[in-house]
């Protein structure tokens, strides 16, 4: 809730300077954010309704026993495929792998997770595509996954 | 072809609908999995409704008033290692989910960023955020998130790259949008 202010307060802020200095220019500006917005928005509702579904059925309680102690180099892999799917907000995510880590998960298995969350998005595909067009996307997808291995096995070998 | 696209509703509107319906009947249903996606649904719903127009009429402005030869100038082709830190500090000081920065590295990529540059970006936007980086150390420790971002860094800066040069050979570039005119 505070985010939101804080977000509210600034875009006002600098619509309000913006008018100051010239209204017809702002106007024109949120004219043409509005336009792409109206672009977006049928990709976003998809993403909200996708997203709403996977982490539905993979719940936060779910991906504790599937990452957990006992599941070993399975671990590397499903955390890999969770986090390069799902799309979880940092205020949710790095809570969880905080209890992750407590109830004694790797940081390498850890390293996966928030690194394919954070650098791959497949639930993100349909947004992405509209700006990056599809194939740059697919590459940006793919590189960022090998990637987020490299680094989660640095990570792994340096801690 | 265009022309008949322009009538037709969005298939996305269809399919968000359905999962929305199957969702809400689960939910009255008094299912636990229905409770679950109702849940998650109304979260980013309220996540969403505030950040997404904020973040549509900032780039409305941004558009307006930054001058596309401002943007060439210091972080298009040619622009090296400064053009590269000024992204990298763009982002850093940013906050919020990724595809909210994907229309952010169009706008630069319209008004003359340069390829490398644009992933770069967006690189730094997912594993170099200053907000969440804070969250991060909170919970896993500053030993954690510093080695993570050290190790980042170069494999997102070599994407760039590999994106870059994808690009010059193939002449493939982003999409251009019909709202850009």
């Amino acid at each position: 809730m505070p985010r939101d202010v804080t977000v509210i307060l600034i875009t006002a802020a600098f619509i309000g300077a913006s008018c100051f200095v010239d209204r017809c220019k702002t106007w024109n500006g949120l004219n043409k954010g509005a336009k792409m917005l109206n672009k977006l928005l049928p990709h976003l509702l998809l993403l909200l309704a996708l997203v709403s579904v996977f982490l539905g059925i993979v719940s936060p309680e779910t991906l504790m026993t599937l990452l957990g102690k006992e599941a070993g180099g399975l671990g590397v892999l499903i955390a890999a495929l969770v986090g390069s799917i799902a799309l979880i907000p940092g205020p949710i995510a790095y809570p969880l792998a905080g209890m992750l880590l407590q109830s004694g998960v790797s940081y390498t298995v850890l390293a996966t997770f928030i690194t394919t969350l954070m650098m791959v998005g497949v639930l993100t595909f349909p947004v992405e595509k509209v700006y990056l067009g599809v194939s740059i996307t697919i590459i940006r997808n793919v590189l960022s996954f090998i990637g987020a291995l490299l680094i989660s096995i640095l990570v792994g070998v340096l801690l | 072809m265009k022309r008949g696209e322009r009538h037709k509703v969005p298939v996305e509107y269809g399919i968000a609908l359905g999962l929305v319906i199957m969702i809400v009947v689960m939910r009255l249903l008094d299912m636990e999995i229905g409770r679950q996606m109702g849940g998650n649904l109304w979260l980013f719903s309220r996540q969403m409704i505030v950040l997404i127009p904020c973040i549509f009429a900032l780039i409305g402005l941004m558009d307006v008033w930054i001058p596309n030869q401002w943007i060439q100038q210091r972080i298009g082709e040619g622009s090296g290692l400064k053009g590269a830190i000024y992204v990298v500090m763009l982002a850093v000081f940013q906050g919020g989910p990724l595809y909210g920065a994907f229309p952010v590295a169009h706008l630069l990529w319209k008004k003359g960023c340069s390829i490398r540059n644009v992933f770069i970006y967006l690189g730094a936007f997912s594993t170099l955020k200053a907000p969440m980086m804070l969250f991060e150390a909170a919970f896993l420790g500053w030993k954690f998130t510093l080695v993570r971002s050290a190790v980042a860094l170069p494999v997102f800066i070599f994407i760039a790259e590999v994106m870059a040069a994808y690009s010059r050979r193939t002449g493939v570039q982003m999409n251009q949008l019909e709202a850009d005119g």
